[in-house]
Formats: C-alpha cells, sequence, structure tokens
C-alpha cells in the first residue's frame, strides 16, 4: 500500500479514447488503468494486458471435481460401503457420470468466481480509490501512473491534445483498505474533483 | 472493395480430385450392386442397400445443417455470418441432389418390399405383433412416402428462398428503411425453414428413416441425437471450406475472429452430441428393460464394441481436449484436423447407428462403405465448387457486412 501520483485524462468517445490510448503507450507512459462504463471491445488488446489466465485455473478447478467426485463416490461404493442397487455392479461408472460432471461444474464455477474476486480484489468492505466518479456512467478514464521523471503537465496537455476532456492529478492510495462507505475518511488529501 | 476477390475460380485439381473420387464411388457402386445388391443372399443386400442408406442420409443431413446454421443466425440477427455466409449457403445447394438421391434408396427400399430393413413394411408381422400394431399410424408405407417427399422438397424449396433472398445483397446499396425491409424479409423466410428443420430433423425424419428399423425399439432422445451429429459435422464442413478458400486467397474480410466462432460451435456441439449420447445410454442402462437395452446389447458387448467406444472417443474426448483452448480454435491447422476428424467421427456414428441394427452379428465396415463415401465426398466438392463459382462470395451490399468486418471475439 502505498500512495502514487497520477494523471487522469477523461474522453467521451470510445473513438477518441483508442487513439489516445495507442499514442500514450507509444509515448513511453505507464497506463494504471482505464476504466469505462461498459466492456470495451478490444481495449485489453490496444492496452496490451496479457491475457488472462482465469480459463486455465477454471480448468484445474474443473479437473479435482471430477477427481474428487470420481475417487470419493469410488472408495464408497467400493471399500467402504459397497451396496446392491438394482443389481448393478458395484463399480456403476455411468451412474456416476452426473455426480462428477456436476461436482466439476461446481469446483470451476466456485473456484472461478473466488480467484476472479481475488484477482480484482473484491470483497466485502475491501476499497479502492475512484478516480472519477463519472467513470460508472458515461466517461471514459484513462489513469496514467507517474514516475519521478514524469512532467505532469506536459503530460496533462499531451492527454488534452489527445482528445480528453477533462485532466486531472491526483496523488493516491494506489492498493486497497478496508472501510465502509458511509463513515469513511477519504485517506489520500487530494479531494477529487466532482464533476458538475 | 474494389480489390477484393469475389469471383471464385474452380481450380483444375479440384476438379480432377472431385471427378477421381465420383469414379472411385461409382466403380465400388457398380462392383457392390453386382456382388451384394443383385445377390439371393438377403445379408449381401441388406448390407448394399444399409449402406446406401446411411451414406445419403448423413450427407443430407450435414448439407441441411449448412442452411439451418443460416437460417438461426439469420433470426438471431447475427453480424458475424455475413462474411463468408455464401460458403453454408454453397453447401446446402447439394440439399436437392443428395436428398433426390436419399428419396430414391428410400423408395427402393420401401417399395422394393426390403422389410429386412424395415420390419414394419411387412404387414403381416405387423397384425400379429401388438407393439408394431401400435406403431401403425406413424410407421407404414403410405405416411412414409409423404413425409418422406414433403420433407425433401420443403427442405430444397425453402433453402432455394433463403439462398435468392441472399441474392438480392448483391445489387445495390440499401438505405435504412430498404435494409430494415430486407433484414425482416430474411427473417421470415428462415423462420420458415427453421420451422420445417424443427418438424422433420428436430423430431420425426430421424425416428422415420433410421430409428424405425428397431421398430421395436424407440428412444425419443434419437432425433435430437442425430440433429446433434449432423450440425456439428455441417459446422465442420463450412470449416473446411472456410479454411480452403483462405488458402486460395479468397475471403479476405473472414479472419481467425469468424474461425473462432466456428470452432466454437464445434467444440459445443460436440459437448452436446456427448450429452445427448449419455443421456441415451444411461438412462436404458439404469433401467435395464429387456426391450430397451436390446438396441445397446449388440453395441456395448457385441461386435460393435470397438466402433461403439472408438465413436465416443473422437466424437467427444478429442474435441474437448483439442477444441478447448482459445488458441486451438484460431489454429488453422489444428481446426482442419478436427474438422477432418469430426466429419469421419459423425460418419462412423451414422455407420453403427444403421448397420448396428442390420448386421447385429458381424461389423461390415469395408470397402463399399469407403467407396460410397468416397462418391458422396467428390459429388460434394464437385457441387459446392461449381455453386460458389456461380455467384459472388460476398454480398457486399448486405446491412450486417460491416459488422462481419470489424468482428472481434
Amino acid at each position: 500500500m502505498a500512495k502514487k501520483k497520477f494523471v487522469v485524462g477523461c474522453f467521451d468517445d470510445e473513438a477518441v479514447l483508442f487513439p489516445a490510448v495507442k499514442k500514450v503507450r507509444t509515448a513511453g507512459y505507464k497506463i494504471h488503468d482505464v476504466y469505462t462504463p461498459f466492456a470495451v471491445h478490444g481495449l485489453d488488446h490496444a492496452m496490451g494486458l496479457r491475457e488472462t489466465s482465469l480459463h486455465t485455473a477454471g480448468f484445474i478447478y474443473g479437473i479435482t471435481g471430477t477427481t474428487t467426485a470420481l475417487s470419493c463416490i469410488s472408495w464408497i461404493f467400493t471399500k467402504d460401503w459397497p451396496l446392491n442397487i438394482g443389481g448393478k455392479p458395484h463399480f456403476a461408472l455411468p451412474a456416476w457420470i452426473p455426480i462428477m460432471f456436476e461436482l466439476t461444474v461446481l469446483f470451476a464455477a466456485v473456484g472461478m468466481v473466488l480467484t476472479f474476486c481475488y484477482l480484482c480484489q473484491l470483497a466485502p468492505f475491501v476499497k479502492k480509490h475512484h478516480f472519477h466518479p463519472r467513470a460508472t456512467d458515461d466517461l471514459f478514464v484513462m489513469v496514467i501512473e507517474c514516475t519521478d521523471k514524469t512532467n505532469v503537465d506536459d503530460l496533462r496537455s499531451f492527454l488534452a491534445n489527445n482528445g480528453a476532456v477533462e485532466t486531472d492529478f491526483q496523488i493516491a492510495e494506489d492498493g486497497w483498505w478496508l472501510g465502509r462507505y458511509d463513515r469513511d475518511e477519504m485517506p489520500f488529501e487530494h479531494k477529487q474533483i466532482v464533476a458538475a | 472493395m474494389a480489390s477484393l476477390r469475389t469471383q471464385f475460380e474452380v481450380p483444375g485439381k479440384m476438379k480432377t480430385w472431385s471427378y477421381a473420387l465420383i469414379g472411385i464411388g461409382l466403380v465400388a457402386l457398380l462392383f457392390g450392386m453386382i456382388t451384394k445388391g443383385f445377390s439371393a443372399d438377403e445379408h449381401e443386400q441388406v448390407h448394399f442397400w444399409g449402406t446406401l442408406m446411411y451414406n445419403t442420409i448423413f450427407f443430407t443431413l450435414i448439407c441441411n445443417a449448412s442452411m439451418f446454421f443460416i437460417c438461426v443466425t439469420t433470426l438471431g440477427q447475427a453480424g458475424f455470418t455475413q462474411s463468408f455466409r455464401r460458403i453454408p449457403e454453397a453447401i446446402s445447394t447439394l440439399v436437392p441432389i443428395f436428398g433426390a438421391i436419399t428419396f430414391a434408396v428410400l423408395m427402393y427400399i420401401v417399395f422394393g418390399h426390403k422389410h429386412h430393413i424395415y420390419h414394419w413394411l411387412d404387414s403381416e408381422a405387423v397384425a400379429a405383433d401388438p407393439i408394431l400394431n401400435g406403431k401403425k399410424g406413424f410407421l407404414n408405407p403410405t405416411f412414409f412416402v409423404i413425409w418422406t417427399t414433403l420433407t425433401i422438397a420443403l427442405w430444397s424449396f425453402l433453402g432455394w428462398r433463403v439462398r435468392q433472398y441472399s441474392r438480392e445483397a448483391d445489387e445495390a446499396p440499401m438505405s435504412i428503411e430498404q435494409g430494415a425491409n430486407y433484414i425482416w424479409r430474411g427473417t421470415i423466410r428462415a423462420a420458415m425453414f427453421t420451422v420445417w428443420f424443427a418438424l422433420t430433423v428436430g423430431s420425426t425424419i430421424p425416428w422415420l428413416w433410421m430409428m424405425s428399423i428397431d421398430a421395436h425399439w424407440y428412444s425419443t432422445m434419437y432425433s435430437w441425437y442425430t440433429f446433434a451429429s449432423s450440425f456439428v459435422s455441417g459446422m465442420s464442413l463450412i470449416a473446411l471450406w472456410i479454411i480452403y478458400l483462405k488458402n486460395k486467397g479468397y475471403l479476405e474480410l473472414t479472419g481467425q475472429e469468424h474461425l473462432h466462432d466456428i470452432g466454437k460451435f464445434m467444440f459445443a456441439f460436440s459437448i452436446f452430441w456427448t450429452y445427448l449420447w449419455f443421456s441415451q445410454y444411461m438412462l436404458i442402462w439404469y433401467a435395464n428393460i429387456p426391450e430397451e437395452t436390446v438396441y445397446f446389447k449388440h453395441r456395448v458387448q457385441g461386435p460393435y464394441k470397438g466402433i461403439f467406444f472408438f465413436n465416443l472417443i473422437i466424437n467427444f474426448l478429442c474435441p474437448l481436449l483439442i477444441l478447448m483452448k482459445r488458441s486451438a480454435k484460431r489454429n488453422y491447422t489444428l481446426v482442419t484436423f478436427m474438422a477432418v476428424l469430426i466429419i469421419f467421427g459423425h460418419w462412423i456414428d451414422f455407420y453403427q447407428m444403421v448397420m448396428g441394427s442390420l448386421s447385429k452379428d458381424h461389423v461390415t465396415l469395408g470397402w463399399l462403405d469407403f467407396g460410397i463415401l468416397a462418391f458422396f465426398v467428390g459429388t460434394l466438392i464437385l457441387f459446392v465448387g461449381r455453386s460458389l463459382a456461380s455467384k459472388p462470395l460476398i454480398a457486399k451490399y448486405h446491412p450486417f457486412l460491416k459488422e462481419s468486418v470489424i468482428h472481434q471475439v
């Protein structure tokens, strides 16, 4: 958890945002994140984000579910408590497949939801800094992380020249903290500007 | 769009290949007809006509699946199909041709009174058998002929109307009103085909043509199972043609993104097929009632055991494990490999569905099956190539074309 300096550029159109993202990246600035009101196709690609490994995790959870179900049922029905059900063999694989399938789905689904929450740092009372309240409404908010060498004024005018309708400089908490929204002390000095 | 190559020309090599395959097929057909078709032995006759039957039905259904794909994507107002929609259209032009062959084979079986194939043709046996007597309203020659005729005629006609409608987008740019009107008319035509498709492939036709070989046995899942088989092979066929045309330098507007979607269909419907395979199998296995298990007895424990489980491996395990990754569905080589494997797998599936009931004691898979397969593959290549060459590859004024060009998964 550390406070960092950020330059925030707000765009009101996807079509302006894409070339701006490209230019900011070629200019060598480090994009912290881009907050959009809705999922924008191809933005992850334009930002150069690596492909998520969530699906690989899902596959592993699924396989774990299948194995758990198979080993558990086969142990119960052949070793621990063999029962004669309708004259079927004790190792009655077809009857177990629905259960194996269900456990695969259950493990994969629950595992992926929890992993997703972990990756996005989502949990009750976990809070993160909002760079601009209109990011959830109608603005595309690009946040650039400043280094020691970054000239903030240059960067702000660079963003404005590339179509940003509003730019801002903020010193904000980079990570998450625990808190509640109803009784909150914002842990950063610079109060954000609420758009009129 | 002046730089696009929208006019396909049939390469000489493709013609040579298709004529060679048709030639091999005709030789096999002729030889099969002499040694088996005209043989005095009932078993040989059943072998010959059964082989023709499952091949004709399989190829008609996979070509028809292309038209179904166009119609459901039209109904769903899908944009991504527009850059390659002429390919499934071209494949669906085979429906009248293969449909006519299927019709001829089925009519020969019914009017030639082949009751070793369709037991319900034997009116004395039906009268003496309470189960067959109860099914008489559905399984009788009159209904069979009428329903088969209607089915093939309407598949061809309604499909032709959808293709005619698609050609209108070649002519001139449309205004917004004209475009909206165009989409609406397309929706109507596609809906008509889809409804008829549901009444035939989705329910009655597989029961009538193939399930009635085991006249006593029934499974309500059988039609869905057949549909899933034909649809996943149909998607594989579309993928193969897209990749072929891409390799020849056509279809500039179609790319990995579109292939990815086709790959998803191949993956998803392989799983769907397995779901139906398993549901049908498990219910019968669990209940263990003799009149139901009769279908699986010789398939799971008899001579068809190998084919039956081989079928599950190539139609379920291979697509599941190979097509699961995103990069696999975007890889032309892997998709080609999987498409060929899936089509072959479902051809084998149709083989065991028909021949497994006709020749219970021994597996008949041999030169005749592969010969007839060659005939159908050759015909398919020849006519799809011709049909592709007869019209532009891109419906360039279709209102959704841009959506397809910028399509991204």
